[in-house]
């Protein structure tokens, strides 16, 4: 918390708890929102368990006037609707913190070192006449505490519940007001005051609305999914958009059906595309080696959750690494993208669908809870950034000599990739198998041609596909971070407490980490005295994919987290200093 | 018209001599003949069983993928491009085992695409374990003492799915065969047309012969509407399944008509250029 000569903050943390159904996300939304028209840096972060009603939830927001790209250990301003957001979050609280808590709830010793304010939320709301609204009321507090004016809420409110009838557009603003005047009333107005936001407009979005979008720009016209979570939203948004664009969404009856109907698609000529998590990847395994044997085109979102088995539905991890570069019998050729923040999941979606069709593999783009569902500020998009190519298709065909011999679907090229036609091309008449099949499509098994397919499939795809990893830092560093995917912010975070005292260190991301980019990480790995493995997972999957690749011990130092939540960068931080 | 003939592949059926599965071949080409259709217009995608490899039998475009999900792939090929006739084409334990899900669920759906199901009531390909339609008792290689289980019935279960088209065929009446295919895929809608056929290496119960002897044909029965739905059940019920003809039909909306903002032009024909106005149209919602 770094508070300027004005005394004002350039960075908030921000958090309400309560129990599910009590409007905790649109309380968090409706701040963030505001923030973000003013033109505030935002992370959101929600914790949620795995019901609709009930548990303890939370939202906890980062409020910046600079980029970030992590959640925060700290909090300084918590909003406490029930208990739990007392007993398990209070110790996140830096000393100058301040907690509202609602009055009815039980403020016991071990909070006396903060600023503990008792604050009538229900009664306040109840004097409204509704005290649905005591959400409201708490948001009230928290702008008067920030020294944000009540007038550009408004519009907020408005969108939000306009729908609803202008009662109850009423009642909210209502409710907003009573408790910035009783926060004005007892002097807490101004007490954490957030310099003022740059009014720029950026997008405030989850990952999964990113990758929608991505594959939308990308022209993707269909897909077909089976509800998980965190992979929904992405069904959900294109099952909305879809018929505006002129595409099909179709639920599936499950996720073996939901990857075969998009293989079809695929096969037929549609940029199509499913989302899913662990579980539903698991199922998906048999049809993916189908795509890498009969080289058809499909994208796959896991958006990646605790596993194993059904696992922490609601919780993060990075676990599912392995399973996607491995996943499924046999050997197949597999691009695997692990996008570093929402703004990744758009452009690394859209290209997801060119490497698919260039290669003519699968590709998964993994994400995970703190991507697909945590809240970023992101610059508008570009869509003169993203081309589209669909690699080798063929539109005309020229007539056979003979009728009933099949077009060469399968032919050897230089680059091992081979031509398509799509059906109801002329002339393009062809077959496709998951059967080892010759250079027509036909099943053969002899051992020369069995060789030769498996070295043009598993072949076509280059060794390192560029931009697979970035490195931010000094040359010959003497501390270097490695990581993949949503790691890449709170790693990004710590590299920079690092630098700022004084050390050497870089901070080396992938971002396409299928074909392995060994050379890449070689290259960086090779001058570093100390390299640190940042990774999500219990096992260290990414370890295990450099003792694999590298012909050398590196003595990398792992620095593992699967409890379920994200790391935030202050801890990646202290671990590293205490092994130095 | 293009001749029957052209509708096959130059490939060599490896099917055992004397298997019903000649027969759906051989009425398939006649079909897409009688229907003036030209091969680069049809999309076959099959299963995983000896039935299976008919798509590489046909000169049609032809997808054979993994065991049980020639539905799913079918209706996403239909999706995507819904000028093209679309078959689905498998056995019984590839439609009614390992993919029944599908099978339920294609029926609800209803998009355009007919499925084969060549139902031997035995496993072929695997060399001979019982079927989800042999009957309870049936001896085979699995169930060297009978099997248990009672037998499922596709003719009752897609009646209750809510099936538009629903024919069985027997590969001893071919004829009967091509007329239903035909009709099928003229149909606007899923259409399930079951094939029953005979396994001559591992099937020694459920032999033509057999079939002969129990079918009851409904295409002469001069008391049976196609139009009734409670009497297609009753009648399924009545002959052990055992019923041949056009079991039922009815007119209704398919899934291509349905959905919402799907357009006329087939979806691979439409304009993929990125576009910044409709990015902005888009993300308009999250400023
Ligand atoms: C996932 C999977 N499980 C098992 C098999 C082995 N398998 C291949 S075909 C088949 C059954 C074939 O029976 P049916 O569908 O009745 O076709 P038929 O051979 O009789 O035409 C089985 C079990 C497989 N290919 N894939
Ligand atoms: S094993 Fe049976 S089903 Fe398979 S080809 Fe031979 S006769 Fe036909």
């Amino acid at each position: 918390m770094n508070n300027d000569i004005n005394g004002e903050f350039g960075e908030v943390i921000w958090q309400v708890g309560g129990q599910q159904g009590e409007g905790i996300d649109s309380t968090g939304d409706i701040l963030a929102s505001t923030l973000n028209q003013l033109g505030y840096y935002l992370y959101g972060y929600r914790e949620f368990s795995s019901r609709i009603k009930g548990g303890h939830t939370h939202y906890r927001l980062r409020i910046s006037d600079n980029p970030i790209g992590a959640i925060s250990h700290k909090l300084h301003l918590l909003v406490a609707l029930d208990q739990e957001s007392l007993s398990t979050q209070n110790h996140f609280l830096v000393p100058s913190g301040i907690i509202i808590a609602d009055e009815n709830l039980n403020v016991n010793s071990t909070m006396v070192r903060h600023n503990v304010v008792k604050a009538p939320l229900t009664r306040l709301s109840e004097d409204l006449g509704n005290k649905i609204v005591k959400n409201m009321a708490a948001l009230g507090i928290s702008i008067a505490i920030m020294n944000l004016r009540l007038a550009d809420f408004e519009d907020v409110i408005n969108q939000r519940f306009s729908k609803k009838g202008s009662k109850v557009v009423a009642l909210n603003l209502a409710a907003i007001e009573s408790g910035f005047d009783w926060a004005c009333q007892h002097e807490l107005l101004g007490k954490l005051p957030l310099k003022s936001g740059d009014k720029k407009k950026r997008l405030f979005m989850i990952g999964n609305q990113a990758a929608a979008l991505g594959a939308i720009m990308a022209g993707c016209r269909f897909i077909s999914a089976y509800p998980i979570t965190p992979a929904t939203e992405i069904m959900e948004y294109l099952g909305r958009q879809m018929p505006e664009i002129g595409g099909a969404a179709i639920q599936a009856e499950d996720e073996i059906a939901a990857i075969n109907m998009v293989l079809g698609a695929s096969y037929a000529g549609v940029r199509a595309m499913t989302s899913t998590s662990g579980p539903g990847l698991s199922l998906m395994m048999e049809t993916i080696g189908l795509s890498g044997m009969t080289e058809t085109p499909v994208v796959i979102i896991d958006a990646q959750r605790g596993g194993p088995s059904t696992g922490l539905p609601t919780k993060h991890e990075q676990s599912d690494l392995l399973s996607a570069i491995f996943g499924t019998h046999g050997e197949v050729p597999k691009i695997v993208i692990t996008p570093t923040s929402v703004s990744q999941c758009f452009y690394q979606t859209a290209n997801a669908f060119n490497l698919a069709e260039k290669y003519q593999c699968p590709v998964i783009v993994l994400s995970d809870v703190a991507l697909s569902l945590g809240k970023q500020t992101v610059e508008p998009f570009d869509a003169s950034k993203i081309k589209v190519d669909r690699g080798q298709i063929l539109l005309e065909v020229d007539p056979t000599p003979e009728d009933g011999t099949f077009f060469q679907r399968y032919g050897y090229t230089a680059s091992g990739v081979s031509p398509r036609p799509l059906p109801g091309t002329k002339n393009g008449v062809h077959f496709v198998t998951g059967l080892e099949h010759d250079e027509t499509g036909l099943p053969a098994d002899d051992p020369a041609l069995r060789t030769a397919m498996m070295d043009k499939r598993l072949n076509k795809i280059p060794d390192l596909l560029p931009g697979s990893t970035f490195y931010h830092g000094p040359d010959n560093p003497d501390y270097l971070l490695v990581g993949y995917g949503s790691t890449y912010g709170p790693i990004a975070e710590a590299r920079e407490m690092m630098a700022n005292d004084g050390l050497l260190v870089g901070h080396l991301h992938i971002l396409i980490i299928w074909p392995f980019p060994i050379a890449e990480l070689d290259y960086n790995m090779e001058t570093a005295k100390n390299i640190f493995i940042i990774e999500n997972n219990a096992t260290g999957q990414l370890e295990g994919l450099l003792d694999m690749h590298s012909p050398y011990d590196r003595k990398t130092k792992p620095i593992r987290k699967y409890n379920g939540q994200p790391f935030v960068p202050f801890e990646i931080y202290q671990q590293i200093k205490e092994r130095l | 018209m293009i001749e029957p003939k052209i509708f096959r592949s130059g490939v060599r059926p490896n099917w055992c001599p004397g298997c019903g599965d000649f027969s759906v071949l051989n009425a398939l080409t006649h079909s897409f003949s009688e229907l003036d259709l030209a091969p680069h217009q049809i999309t076959t995608v099959s299963g995983i069983g000896c039935s299976g490899r008919i798509s590489g039998y046909l000169n049609t475009y032809g997808f054979h993928g993994v065991h049980g999900r020639a539905l799913p792939v079918a209706q996403g090929v239909k999706l995507a491009n819904r000028d093209l006739t679309v078959m689905a084409i498998g056995g019984d334990g590839d439609g009614l085992g390992i993919g029944l899900n599908h099978l339920i669920h294609a029926i609800r759906r209803n998009v355009d695409v007919t499925y084969i199901i060549i139902d031997n009531h035995i496993y072929g390909l695997t060399k001979g374990q019982t079927s989800p339609t042999s009957p309870t008792g049936f001896t085979s290689k699995s169930t060297p003492k009978g099997s248990l289980d009672t037998a499922v019935s596709p003719i009752q279960l897609a009646l209750s799915a809510g099936i538009g088209f629903l024919g069985q065929a027997f590969v001893g009446n071919p004829k009967q065969m091509i007329k239903l295919i035909e009709s099928g895929i003229k149909y606007n809608g899923f259409s399930l047309i079951i094939a029953l056929s005979n396994c001559i290496t591992y099937n020694k119960v459920n032999t033509l012969k057999w079939f002969r002897e129990n079918i009851h044909d409904l295409d002469n029965d001069e008391t049976y509407s196609p139009s009734d739905r409670k009497q297609a059940l009753l009648s399924a019920v009545e002959h052990n399944d055992l019923v041949t003809g056009l079991i039922y039909h009815e007119e209704k909306a398919s899934c291509q008509d349905l959905l919402p903002g799907y357009p006329n032009r087939p979806l691979v024909a439409q304009n993929l250029t990125p576009q910044q106005e409709i990015l902005d149209n888009l993300t308009a919602a999250f400023y």
